[in-house]
């Protein structure tokens, strides 16, 4: 009996986290059309709901009720096994996001370890999605970007050591807690903005949406799916989206902490601090998808492996060394 | 490379100018129609949907002389007529096959009493073929109900005949 209650109230946990999450991703689907349409002075989605807010909704109606086609020389199961795990690993991830000092699904000590491991799993929905269609452009768009995604994966795993170095702990609300003098944004700036970057490189956003290439690639590893697989692709990429936000506003934009500290924010509660700043970097996503031209292959990885990786390894020799000796090394 | 550039590449200067016209930018009105509930301008001579019209008493305008049936490049108007009692020359059938048509305005131009127009109304989209081929009745329904509009454009574009 014990055991049956433990479980149900450990589902009613998951399930509080996943369904603002889910919720949150159709919205910033809908967010994200209406500031590319607003940039170039279209309208965008405005007409179901009010200012087209159940956009998103009607889409994934239309997707459910659409015929799914399976290629007849494609790996069935893989196929079929893909978008379940790209969608799978971009939510699971969301378990250890701290979204106020007591609501956190799970407060592990290895938290940002833990979702640096799931978020590189995550190429493999994109790898079995592309080579089980077996067919031409999926697979290309896939291995473009199984490369790209490791590469990126690599500068962001040397900037999150940056973080780490000042906060001298894995848990993702002990980083938060950290910053509680000032944000890491300020002494860490350079880092920030090449998280950004690489975030943008890592979930497969313009410039580096090489993967999908429309141009070169049809839709790249999606060419071949439809209905509520091609969805599926499609929301985890945005839920992926969302947790970069969520990772860049709790490693440098200080979580759910107010941004000064005076009475008038310990009103606002500390989640909404928290989702105001994944919507501005998701803001800076949406615009930057508006303005920019997709990068060549070669630059891509040139940006990678010789400019941003060389770059963010001085910088952990130089907060290292400023940290040592100036004797502020966390210990804990 | 010189100098400026670095400094550029290295502090995103294009990047953050380009930035700032981005959101500069989405302030500006919008350069699109707000379609279903805004219109665009249409021309007077705007080759639409077909209408036969009457004559403001009520009687028909389609004189059965065939000139569009014959000049119609698609043949997508087939006509049959009989004499009425009173000598007048009417149609029985006038259909027209707005699939086959490829709305060229030659059956407008040909009409010596302007009965067959192509009316402004481009919205007629439907869910079966069977409901694009016209016949008679549709076609003065449609006269009826654009009389206002058709006549309006008729003398608007008479000028330019």
């Amino acid at each position: 009996m014990e055991y049956i209650v433990l479980l149900f109230s450990e589902i009613y946990k998951i399930l509080y986290v996943l369904i603002p999450v889910l919720v949150s991703v159709a919205m910033i689907v809908w967010l994200d059309r209406r500031i590319w349409a607003f940039v170039q002075k279209r309208r965008g989605p405005n007409v179901v709901g009010p200012f087209g807010l159940f956009q998103t909704l009607a889409d994934a109606l239309k997707y459910i009720f659409k015929e799914i086609i399976i290629p007849a020389s494609s790996n069935k199961i893989i196929f079929i096994l893909a978008p379940i795990v790209t969608m799978t690993l971009a939510l699971v991830a969301w378990a250890v996001i701290p979204f106020s000092e007591d609501y956190v699904l799970a407060d592990i000590n290895v938290g940002i370890l833990y979702i640096f491991a799931i978020s590189s799993l995550g190429v493999y929905g994109i790898i079995m999605g592309g080579w089980a269609s077996n067919s031409k452009y999926p697979f290309l768009g896939s291995i473009r970007s199984a490369a790209q995604m490791v590469s990126y994966e690599v500068s962001i795993g040397v900037i999150i050591i940056n973080v780490l170095l000042c906060v001298g702990s894995l848990n993702l609300s002990d980083i938060v807690l950290a910053q509680e003098k000032i944000w890491f944004v300020i002494p860490l700036f350079p880092m920030f903005v090449i998280f950004f970057i690489s975030s943008l490189a890592e979930t497969n956003r313009p410039p580096f949406d090489l993967p999908e290439a429309e141009a070169e690639l049809v839709a790249g590893y999606q060419t071949e799916y439809s209905g509520m697989m091609y969805a599926m692709f499609w929301l985890g990429e945005y839920a992926n989206i969302l947790l970069m936000c969520a990772l860049g506003s709790i490693l440098f934009l200080g979580g759910w902490l107010a941004p000064m500290d005076i009475p008038l924010f310990d009103i606002v509660p500390p989640p909404v601090w928290l989702i105001l700043k994944i919507l501005f970097l998701f803001v800076l996503f949406a615009l930057i998808k508006a303005i920019v031209p997709r990068y060549r292959y070669d630059q891509l990885m040139r940006l990678g492996w010789k400019v941003f990786l060389p770059f963010s390894l001085i910088w952990v020799v130089l907060t290292s060394g400023y940290l040592l000796y100036f004797d502020l090394l966390p210990v804990y | 490379m010189n100098i400026i550039r670095i400094f550029k590449t290295v502090f995103l200067i294009d990047f953050l100018t380009g930035l700032l016209i981005a959101i500069k930018e989405s302030f500006k009105p919008k350069k699109t129609l707000n379609y279903p509930f805004e219109k665009g301008k249409i021309s007077p001579r705007y080759r639409g949907e077909h209408a036969l019209r009457r004559y403001p008493n009520g009687e028909e305008r389609c004189i059965a002389c065939k000139l569009c049936e014959a000049v119609c490049p698609a043949q997508a108007i087939t006509i049959e007529s009989t004499a009425r009692e009173d000598g007048s020359r009417k149609t029985t059938r006038y259909d027209i096959d707005m699939l086959k048509c490829i709305y060229c305005g030659l059956c407008e131009e040909s009409c010596p009493v302007d009965a067959i127009v192509q009316g402004p109304n481009f919205e007629f989209a439907t869910h079966t073929r069977e409901e694009l081929y016209y016949n008679k009745e549709k076609l003065l329904e449609n006269g009826d109900r654009w009389e206002n509009v058709l006549a309006a454009n008729i003398k608007a574009d008479n000028p330019y005949r």
